[in-house]
């Protein structure tokens, strides 16, 4: 099994409008794969359909063997697909390293009476799960801003914050919603760096891009949508010179 | 048979004033997207300003019983408009900004701040409306005896509905509140006053509310101060029941609710009578948050 | 932090001193606020850690003092024994009661609370099962006997009362720095972040609304053993309602904040108990005081404290 996620046939209405319409791709194993279309194209809510926020109406996702329909989302984060979020969605009020600990929580099984009751196992637990969360904010470089607000960072942070809050559930999936957005260039070009060592850690990677040079330089892989239908797939350098893309993305009759 | 027309007659009248609460619930939900908790208080707040007027200034005694009552509802509908657009301004204005939440809990506030308002300037015991501020007469209507208070409460509520409808339908105002109620910000920038509209609103929804307090009170005759809470919730139902920020839907969901409970009172048990409003709340929360004519409800994604 | 120690470690020692220097009448004011912080404590699980508005807690401390009450009168069960009867109890009603409703909008689970409490309050004077006594209640509520010592006065009932708010306030604030308290944190902040960090937000509302609701039905116990005859006016709207308020205006989210409104709401009125208009006027002044906290303070009187974590630096290798 060379797939690690398979989208097969998956279609979604809203009301009379078909957001995405019969979109299947699979996405390799290790690999970058890239999602891109204009504004409207039905890319995230793709995206909302593997994490599990909306429901497939039609067509069905496996992740790793696994079918991922009707799961609710926070399952589908313990079967390993993390995300972030298009629209930043920290826990604005709480710490840095709070909101790292969120994603942690998936991995850690402490209840309501060892929690209530400070079991030492429950101590252990809270250890270690300090130690991964400070180890993932070194990792995306935010480190020394652990006991900050979330709201305090910039925004280029904040959306290495959402990165580090995904790492913290160890998963083997990553959705990114428009990493860069909001980013300057040389953030753009760190973010790029950071994205290449978490392939190297052996994370496969989704992601969502308008800043073209990124999607060219990081992923292997584009998969095109226009109005919910997928219109083309393959590497970058084919996809640049399709016809179909260009005519999506200029408008040329 | 006669018994359950005299139960239907029943609910419709109270169905009526539950459709006048009401609407002021809907209306504030439709621009503002609160529950304005303190709007059962300014119903009560209606219900004492009219004990007022009929007791201590006589008002009836002095211009006659249609005059007098035509006046009242002036009066009432005139001083709780403008007590709800107060309650606006210091208790609602600052928060637009805020969490909704800390709205939520400034109505709260609010409403027990005016009932306890109430209860320090009348009391807490039962005040009893004058008698025979209208003739205690019945009217023949296809062989079914109905009192006139009955046939008065329901014709008054009727006409202020139908008032407000085409006030909402046909004017530049109405037109207004509408587009409020669709996109703040897009109507912002079309020019219109937001503040204003949402003046306006606190305005009409109180002032009828108002008028609902004084057919409570020359319908079954007495006030408390805490009637505001017990008849708020159940408007409150019947909003949710047409569905929130709907007004045609406010009118009949205060319909629908009078007839249950008086069906309900009758025919299933008096004891539970005031747990028949919250039942129905529940089960429309749970099987169709949207109501029979409005939007949804519960959490989206 | 070592303010914060003193602090504490003087309310302790002045809290111990209340049932030796003061007159039975006073230390019934204290052991009522005792009660009232503990209700205000189960109720911040709710509203102040996971954000759920609910205003029918009267409901879950009703069903707590009547399973009490019942167990005791009926079947000649020990009241204290009945103790964690009542919490599983009423931590059951809550979570029946909840499922259906978790999932509506903040204002909208208010009003549905609300409904539930009206409900419940009904069924009891409507004599529901034959076994609420109806309008009249229960009366003929044996005293507590803890450990063959019968609690009978004020200042025994003081000890059983405030020894109940320690413990809550012990386990409680381990909950706040766990696992579990972190999570209705986050979904109280973000519900679809939450959710998408991995966290089972549905499960959490349930066992928060469960463990508030286990936790007021155990108050209800040491109610209905303190008062010894309990009716269904003890448990009406206005007392959800006082709750509410000390929660919100005490600082929700932090518990001593929720027991600094404890004093204020149940114990300030009593300070002024001489001039009758202030203490008709008492809910007027709360329903001024909450508006104004909205505008002004949103926070309440002790907002949330931030988590601190001891070993963040050590922990760097």
């Amino acid at each position: 099994m060379s797939n690690l996620l398979e989208i097969c046939g998956v279609t979604k209405v809203f009301g009379g409008l078909t957001a995405v319409d019969n979109v299947s791709f699979d996405v390799r194993r290790g690999s970058i794969v890239g999602l891109i279309g204009p504004n409207g194209a039905g890319k995230t809510t793709v995206f909302n359909l593997i994490t599990g926020n909306y429901r497939c109406d039609r067509g069905e996702i496996v992740f790793d063997g696994q079918l991922l329909s009707r799961l609710p989302p926070h399952k589908i984060v313990y079967l390993g697909i993390a995300r972030t979020f298009q629209t930043i969605r920290l826990f604005q009020n709480m710490s840095v390293l709070e909101n790292v600990l969120a994603g942690r929580h998936c991995r850690m099984k402490a209840g309501l009476l060892a929690s209530m009751l400070h079991l030492p196992s429950e101590r252990k637990e809270e250890r270690e799960a300090l130690k991964f969360a400070l180890h993932e904010l070194e990792f995306v470089g935010l480190r020394e801003h652990a006991a900050q607000r979330a709201s305090s960072l910039s925004y280029g942070n904040q959306r290495l914050l959402e990165i580090a809050r995904a790492l913290a559930s160890e998963p083997r999936l990553l959705i990114l919603d428009e990493p860069a957005g909001g980013m300057n260039e040389q953030e753009t070009e760190e973010l790029m760096a950071l994205i290449k060592k978490l392939q190297s850690r052996g994370l496969t990677i989704i992601l969502i891009e308008h800043d073209m040079n990124l999607v060219m330089q990081a992923c292997e892989h584009l998969v095109v949508l226009e109005y919910g239908r997928k219109i083309a797939e393959g590497p970058p350098e084919e996809i640049q010179n399709n016809p179909k893309v260009i005519e999506a993305y200029l408008g040329v009759d | 048979m006669e018994e359950f027309f005299q139960q239907l007659t029943n609910g419709l009248a109270v169905g009526g004033i539950y459709a006048l609460i009401a609407l002021g619930y809907t209306m504030v939900y439709g621009v503002l997207k609160l529950i304005n908790f303190a709007h059962g208080d300014l119903f009560a707040l209606g219900a004492y300003l009219g004990l007022t007027l009929l007791t201590s200034l006589g008002l009836n005694s002095r211009v006659g019983p249609l005059a007098g009552l035509a006046l009242l509802v002036v009066f009432v509908t005139g001083l709780v408009a403008l007590a709800g657009a107060l309650l606006e301004r210091a208790a609602y204005r600052p928060l637009r900004q805020s969490p909704r939440l800390s709205a939520v809990v400034s109505a709260l506030g609010a409403s027990i701040f005016i009932q306890n308002t109430i209860m320090l300037i009348y009391g807490s015991k039962i005040h009893v409306y004058p008698k025979g501020i209208l003739p205690a007469v019945a009217v023949n209507i296809f062989g079914l005896q109905v009192p006139l208070v009955r046939i008065l409460v329901f014709v008054v509520s009727l006409l202020l509905m139908a008032a407000l409808f085409a006030f909402i339908q046909k004017t530049r105002l109405g037109t207004a509140i509408r587009a409020v109620a669709i996109d703040q910000d897009a109507a912002r920038l079309m020019g219109i006053n937001v503040d204003q509209v949402i003046m306006i609103v606190f305005l009409i929804g109180p002032g009828l509310g108002g008028v609902a307090g004084l057919l409570v009170g020359l319908y079954y005759g007495q006030v408390n101060f805490t009637m505001g809470w017990i008849y708020g919730l159940k408007a409150f139902t019947a909003a949710i029941l047409g569905g929130i920020g709907n007004i045609p839907g406010a009118m009949l969901g205060g319909l629908i609710l009078g007839v249950i409970e008086a069906l309900g009172a009758a025919y299933v048990s008096v004891a539970w009578k005031d747990a028949i409003a919250f039942l129905v709340l529940i089960v429309i929360l749970i099987a169709r948050p949207k109501g029979l004519l409005g939007e949804r409800v519960a959490d989206k994604i | 932090m070592n303010r914060r120690m003193w602090g504490i470690i003087a309310f302790v020692a002045a809290m111990a001193a209340v049932p030796f220097c003061l007159n039975p009448y006073q230390v019934d004011v204290f052991n009522n606020i005792g009660l009232y912080a503990l209700l205000a404590l189960s109720l911040n699980i709710i509203l102040g850690d996971a954000g759920m508005y609910n205003m029918g807690h009267a409901a879950f401390y009703a069903v707590g003092a009547y399973t009490a009450a019942f167990l005791n009168t009926q079947l000649g069960i020990g009241i204290l024994w009945t103790l964690p009867i009542s919490g599983i109890l009423a931590g059951l009603v809550g979570l029946v009661l909840a499922r259906p409703v978790i999932h509506l909008r903040g204002d909208y689970l208010l009003i549905v609370t609300v409904g539930v409490g009206e409900i419940v309050r009904i069924a009891l004077i409507n004599n529901v099962f034959g076994v609420t006594g109806g309008p009249n209640g229960i009366f003929g509520i044996a005293r507590p006997v803890f450990f063959g010592f019968k609690i009978a006065k004020p200042h025994e009932f003081f000890f059983l009362i405030w020894g109940f708010v320690a413990l809550t306030v012990l386990l409680f604030s381990s909950l706040k720095n766990s696992r579990f308290g972190r999570a209705l944190d986050y979904l109280r902040e973000d519900h679809v972040a939450a959710e998408g960090s991995g966290i089972d937000t549905a499960r959490y509302q349930l066992l928060a609304f469960m463990l508030g609701a286990a936790w007021a039905g155990m108050a209800g116990c040491l109610y209905a053993s303190k008062m010894s005859i309990i009716s269904p006016e003890s448990f009406n709207f206005w007392e959800s309602v006082v709750i509410f308020i000390i929660v919100i205006l005490g600082g929700s989210g932090n518990i001593a904040g929720v027991i600094l409104g404890a004093f204020l709401i149940v114990g300030l009125p009593e300070l002024f108990r001489e001039f009758k208009a202030f203490s008709q006027a008492r809910m007027w002044f709360f329903g001024l005081a909450m508006m104004i906290m909205m505008v002004f303070r949103t926070e309440g009187i002790l907002p949330p404290r931030p988590r601190v974590f001891k070993d963040i630096d050590r922990n760097v290798s």
